[in-house]
């Protein structure tokens, strides 16, 4: 055989092994939006999930968060973009709307055993009796409270009510000789996370309902307890006693790293930033109980689902994928890595992850946690922005001031009732 | 073939070869653009779906919204207490530099600092200022000297001062350099032969400094208009807990198409929302070049 013969054959041969292992070989493609935490995760799932399953091949891509659902749009109607994506639980419908997304397969997912596995605001994702996408991780709220603030106070420990809640802000907050606010005892303003405390927390513990229905496209606070939850909240700022004071120190959270304030209530998400603050002690709680005894929460979180640009082999490995990135397993490495709740209880509701000093109340939390059905976030939040508002600055009555956001806010639902 | 053309026609075909770059960008990068904001302003889009025709319909909504009246108004109080102040502040500032000559560079450089400086880094560091005690640094000035706190950005009625006051700062050093030019220009002769008839400091102002900046009032007139009419960095970065509050006290109609577009995606009523702002600032650039035109 002469050289080029043999070098001929050499060619072919690798040629048939590549083939052969090509067909085999399968690639997906996963997106999500730059966080690093995340995207470390991420990675690490990848790596377990590729030593588990040989033949399939996950590449990441991400983009920064303001371009990302820009970038989703674009790609998957030109067939470009990811087969399993990663969204917020607020843009399903646009995305089912948009025939972005496909549902979950019901022999991998049925939807009973979802039901059953997953804490309850999961069922958010459930159109028409199915799954269009499952989350790894969860957030939810609790009261973060400075613990050299309360031993300088003699305070035991965190309040368990709202009504000692009020009398332990009151301790802790101190003012200059002119009377102006100087540590605020609890942090306030609607810009943070205070929304969806009164959305979901308050309001239901003074016995209403944000909405007349889970699916949230009817505002029902504008109520007697709506404006007993509301009148409780802006009592925090307004007055002789105030407790608190919107606007101090710019932001709750940068008043709550900068040791002026008593207590905070934050996401799961501010522990990392708050981890990383020296010389700042903290401690979490539980949200205060209301005057009955009602425990609620509000609960937001990423889910991921699969395009509809995933077909055939592709599809099948898809699927393997999200069964792996909502196993148990999948959920703890989040926790640790990304330091975001577990959102099935068999991983959240160990022992050792429910007694978690920090992450213990956030996911005790979830057992009772409400999720709202945002159709715009941020134009909704600034209904409840603009309504304390017009009672501090414009001396507007707490009753029309609730009546108007609540005008304000179906006019929103009304209007994306309407175009899907 | 191209040898047969007549020395005219050869002209203009290097002409155009010479203007095709510059004639493609503007189509690709202005104009196609442009087009199509127009179009997209009569359609439904949230850039996921498809869009869909919506005739008048985003323009009727815009009528009807009680914010985009708000706004509205905000935008030409932007300009209208931008633009005359930061011409007087800019004239005085440039008028009495020009005749300083110790220092004269160092000064010069000192207004144009805030010019190249971030707009960004600007608003957050005049936010902090802002803040009320214990961490604002004016209020905290007031409190030491025992005179009540002043609400900055938390009101309705000081926020959107305080707001275009670091705007304005911003942009003097630009308009106080093109002053200065202008000042140059002005042939020291005019002067000369004032000073020997007589005349007072004020006559030579009003008669003879003045109406030959007109040039350069006029240049400064339409350029810092269209940048007040298109605030947005200064008031998206002071308010950004609660962008253009609060109760829309501050928000410049760019601010509402940003919103309108990339957080509550509605592309068609943004789009509207731009062509309204094209027409506003086609408008009043037009009727300043009328009003100042030289003759």
């Amino acid at each position: 055989m002469t050289t080029k013969a043999r070098m001929a054959a050499l060619a072919a041969g690798t040629a048939i092994w590549a083939a052969g292992a090509s067909a085999q070989q399968v690639e997906i493609e996963y997106w999500q939006y730059f966080f690093d935490a995340r995207v470390d995760a991420m990675e690490q799932l990848i790596a377990s999930f590729e030593e588990a399953n040989p033949d399939i091949t996950v590449t990441m891509t991400t983009f920064p968060y303001a371009d990302y659902r820009t970038k989703v749009a674009a790609a998957i109607p030109a067939g470009e973009g990811p087969d399993v994506v990663q969204l917020f639980y607020g843009w399903l419908n646009d995305y089912i709307e948009a025939g972005l997304i496909q549902p979950l397969p019901a022999d991998a997912f049925p939807a009973d055993r979802i039901d059953a596995d997953f804490f309850p605001m999961v069922q958010a994702m459930k159109v028409d009796g199915e799954y269009w996408a499952l989350p790894t991780a969860v957030r939810s709220l609790a009261l973060f409270y400075n613990e050299r603030l309360f031993e300088a106070a003699g305070i035991d420990g965190p309040p368990e009510t709202l009504d000692e809640l009020v009398e332990v802000a009151a301790q802790l907050t101190e003012r200059d000789g002119a009377g102006n606010i100087t540590q605020v005892g609890l942090t306030a303003g609607m810009t943070a996370q205070d929304h969806h405390w009164f959305r979901e927390v308050l309001v239901r513990q003074f016995g209403g309902q944000p909405y007349a229905d889970e699916t949230a496209r009817e505002v029902a606070y504008d109520s007697d307890a709506g404006r007993q939850a509301l009148e409780f909240y802006v009592g925090l700022t307004e007055g002789e006693d105030a407790v608190s004071s919107i606007g101090f120190m710019d932001e709750p959270q940068a008043a709550f790293k900068a040791g002026r304030a008593g207590m905070h209530i934050d996401g799961s998400f501010r522990i990392g930033s708050l981890a990383d603050t020296r010389g700042l002690n903290w401690g979490v709680a539980e949200l205060p109980a209301g005057p009955d005894g009602t425990r609620s929460n509000y609960s937001s979180y990423w889910v991921n689902a699969i395009t509809t640009k995933a077909e055939g082999e592709r599809y099948d490995a898809a699927v393997k994928f999200m069964e792996y990135v909502t196993s148990d397993e999948a959920m703890q490495v989040w926790l640790d890595v990304v330091g975001e709740l577990p959102a099935k209880p068999s991983v959240g509701m160990t022992d050792e992850n429910a007694n978690d000093p920090v992450y213990g109340p956030f996911i005790r939390g979830l057992e009772y946690a409400n999720t709202t059905q945002f159709v715009n976030e941020s134009a909704q939040r600034e209904q409840m922005v603009q309504m304390v508002e017009r009672i501090t600055l414009e001396g507007q009555s707490v009753a029309d001031s609730l009546t108007q956001a609540a005008q304000g806010e179906q006019a929103i639902l009304d209007e994306a009732n309407a175009t899907n | 073939m191209f040898a047969n053309l007549t020395i005219r026609q050869k002209q203009i075909a290097w002409a155009w070869a010479f203007l095709a770059l510059p004639v493609l960008f503007y189509g690709v990068i202005r104009f196609y653009p442009t087009g199509n904001a127009i179009l997209i302003s009569f359609q439904d889009w949230n850039l996921l779906g498809s869009r869909t025709w919506a005739g008048w319909e985003n323009y009727a909504k815009l009528w009807n919204d009680p914010v985009f009246w708000k706004v509205f108004v905000n935008t030409f109080e932007y300009l209208l207490i931008g633009t005359p102040l930061s011409l007087l502040i800019s004239f005085v500032i440039a008028y009495h530099l020009d005749k300083v000559r110790f220092m004269h560079g160092f000064l010069r450089m000192l207004y144009f600092l805030p010019f190249m400086t971030s707009a960004v880094a600007m608003a957050w560091v005049w936010r902090w200022f802002y803040q009320p005690v214990p961490s604002g640094l004016f209020n905290k000035l007031l409190a030491s000297v025992g005179i009540p706190q002043i609400e900055f950005l938390n009101s309705t009625t000081n926020a959107l001062p305080a707001v275009l006051a670091p705007a304005i700062w911003a942009g003097l050093g630009f308009q106080i350099i093109i002053f200065m030019a202008g000042l140059r220009a002005i042939p020291t002769t005019y002067y000369e032969a004032a000073r020997v008839d007589g005349v007072g400091w004020w006559t030579q102002l009003t008669q003879i400094t003045i109406p030959l900046l007109r040039p350069t009032i006029v240049f400064i007139v339409v350029f810092s208009s269209i940048g007040f009419l298109r605030i947005f960095d200064h008031v998206f970065n002071m308010t950004t807990n609660n962008p253009g509050g609060p109760l829309d006290s501050t928000k410049p109609l760019v601010l509402m198409i940003y919103q309108t577009a990339f957080t509550s995606f509605d592309m068609g009523y943004a789009a509207a929302q731009t062509v309204v702002l094209f027409l506003i600032l086609l408008i009043v650039s037009l009727a300043q070049l009328w009003i100042l035109r030289s003759d």
